[in-house]
């Protein structure tokens, strides 16, 4: 190899060895452990090879709960913060003052650490012996019954992870569908109110299919993220997730690998390829989806 | 004449409801700004009760007329804030300094040097860009912890340097510089490492700082890989601590002080994003992630 192009590869060394010691091998050892029955960690040796792995995860009553706490998350969390997001960025771009100080302002949780805010989360919809929690106050004075968010029901503990997950993702969205609805030519609005088009009418038949791209771009990062949601949870419900019946994927894949149940690394690699397998494949739908509605 | 009133009347009448309809629009999104702003409210209004008078609120009091830090001062001794703050701060500097040399070697070689192999190099480096950390997390853990790496720094900051979405980010950038200017550069004798440092830095300058805010904020924020590397509150980073600080923390609960650490871990990156808001916004508006 001649000079000139050692200098190239060069230059790219120190990105090359990175990625491959931490993302191409791993990538591919991942499905090794995957398939490596009876893996010890400490001894380093297994007895043979199958999927063994995989029809353990699949009957882990741990990783069934997982899946369908994952899954109410995503449905619930995907549909309401893309469908709030577009109308306070509606919103935004209808109003002549102070924009820019909402943009800032609604963009604040973005910079804030998850676990840390959490806990805020947490201490307001938390019931105690010594106080019920703002949240129940609030159900109070309209003539509810007090309830424990976080130590409580089932649904009611979704309820606060769905609440603090849109509150998280909302920033993200918000920013995004703003900056694509303020790069619509104006003529289009224009040309639609000369001709006496009614609001409802521009935006169902202007405004959204110029920007169905970036809605869709929008709902598969959603879908993609809402699936891989975990410090959310741990920081309402702490690091035992399991016994709050609060795990999520993510989680599950987590603690096979380390903590209280852990030491399991080729049931966590297992679970990590059906997550995987899971997210590409919603992924791929949404592609098909969005090739029939999206106008580019 | 009664044409003209009718134009005055629908033209009033016009005004009279976009002024409805901005009231309504502006309360709508005031709401949502409560929304986002209170929990933060909450968080400092709590940090500076007295755990005497938090205690004894059966209901929620919404101001507080005798403020005190000693939450603050309990959150530095009680407990290893300041520790985990160093921490934090220590990973979070070392990751992005290496994390920004490797970033800028690997975007100048796509962007500007010309050799064998490089379209496919490229190709290769954005497919990795799809890969979810949760599939290579597992066998990183496995390597750091044969290296013997566990709680030590380097165990933190080495797997969490990669970041393919800056490289490509950066050689867009770097593409745009004119090669005009490598061309005059190169008949003076100019070396490559000379005309990176001192004429493609420059010039991206506004880039490099938006990759270096958003990956100063990755890293404060970062909590999974921190989790299952270290298990000695030595090497904590916030997250942890503050996970650590609300499970055994204080020796009983102690909601303020509990707060006021939530605060102190807070506060530098509001304050960051109260200086660069603007590039951080554009920079996530052009692909960051996070939900």
């Amino acid at each position: 190899m001649d000079n000139r192009s050692m200098k190239g590869w060069l230059y790219l060394l120190p990105a090359i060895l990175f990625l491959g010691v931490f993302m191409v091998y791993p990538l591919i050892d991942v499905y090794i452990y995957s398939f490596e029955e009876g893996y010890n960690s400490a001894s380093q040796t297994y007895y043979g090879v199958g999927t063994y792995n995989y029809s353990y995860v699949l009957h882990d009553p741990y990783f069934l709960q997982a899946v369908k706490n994952t899954l109410i998350l995503v449905c619930i969390t995907v549909p309401i913060s893309t469908g709030l997001s577009l109308l306070i960025s509606l919103g935004l771009s209808n109003i002549p003052r102070l924009r820019n100080l909402f943009q800032t302002v609604y963009f604040l949780p973005y910079v804030t650490n998850t676990l840390a805010v959490g806990l805020v989360f947490m201490i307001l919809f938390r019931k105690t012996p010594y106080t019920d929690g703002l949240a129940n106050l609030v159900i109070n004075f309209f003539g509810g019954e007090s309830i424990d968010f976080i130590d409580g029901p089932y649904w009611a503990k979704m309820l606060v992870l769905c609440l603090y997950t849109v509150w998280v993702v909302m920033p993200f969205k918000i920013l995004v569908l703003t900056s694509a609805l303020a790069s619509v030519d104006e003529t289009y609005y224009k040309a639609a109110r000369v001709d006496g088009t009614s609001s409802t009418r521009i935006f169902w038949k202007l405004t959204l299919p110029l920007i169905s791209p970036t809605m869709f771009y929008l709902i598969i990062t959603g879908f993609i993220g809402a699936f891989k949601a975990y410090s959310d949870a741990v920081a309402l419900f702490g690091t035992n997730l399991n016994a709050a019946e609060m795990n999520t994927i993510v989680g599950y894949v987590y603690d096979m690998l380390y903590g209280n149940s852990g030491g399991y690394p080729s049931y966590a690699s297992a679970a990590a390829i059906i997550l995987f397998a899971i997210v590409l494949t919603i992924t791929c739908i949404n592609l098909l989806v969005s090739k029939k509605h999206v106008h580019y | 004449m009664s044409k003209i009133m009718d134009f005055e009347k629908i033209e009033r009448g016009a005004r009279r409801t976009e002024r409805v309809r901005n009231v309504i629009i502006y309360a709508l999104l005031g709401l949502w700004a409560l929304v986002v702003l209170f929990p933060f409210y909450w968080m400092i209004l709590t940090s500076v009760k007295s755990y005497s008078a938090y205690n004894a609120e059966y209901i929620p009091q919404l101001f507080t007329l005798s403020p005190t830090l000693q939450n603050y001062a309990d959150a530095f001794t009680a407990v290893p804030l300041a520790r985990y703050f160093l921490n934090t701060l220590i990973f979070t500097v070392i990751t992005t300094a290496v994390m920004m040399i490797v970033t800028v070697l690997a975007a100048y070689a796509f962007a500007r040097l010309d050799f064998p192999g490089k379209n496919a190099a490229f190709v290769v480096f954005l497919s990795l860009m799809m890969i979810p950390n949760e599939l290579v997390i597992i066998t990183n853990f496995v390597t750091i912890t044969n290296m013997d790496l566990r709680n030590t720094f380097l165990g933190l900051i080495l797997p969490s340097i990669t970041s393919v979405f800056y490289i490509y980010l950066l050689k867009e950038n770097f593409a745009q510089v004119p090669d005009e200017l490598y061309y005059a550069a190169k008949v003076d004798a100019t070396s490559d490492m000379k005309y990176l440092r001192k004429v493609m830095i420059p010039i991206c300058r506004p880039t490099l700082v938006t990759i270096a805010i958003l990956k100063v904020i990755e890293c404060w924020n970062s909590y999974v890989w921190p989790r299952l590397i270290t298990d000695d509150p030595n090497y904590f980073l916030v997250s942890n601590g503050i996970q650590e600080i609300r499970e055994n923390g204080f020796g009983r609960e102690n909601i303020p002080a509990m707060m006021s650490a939530v605060v102190v871990i807070s506060v530098p990156l509001i304050l960051l994003f109260l200086i660069f808001h603007k590039k951080i916004m554009a920079g996530v508006a052009r692909g960051g992630t996070k939900g």
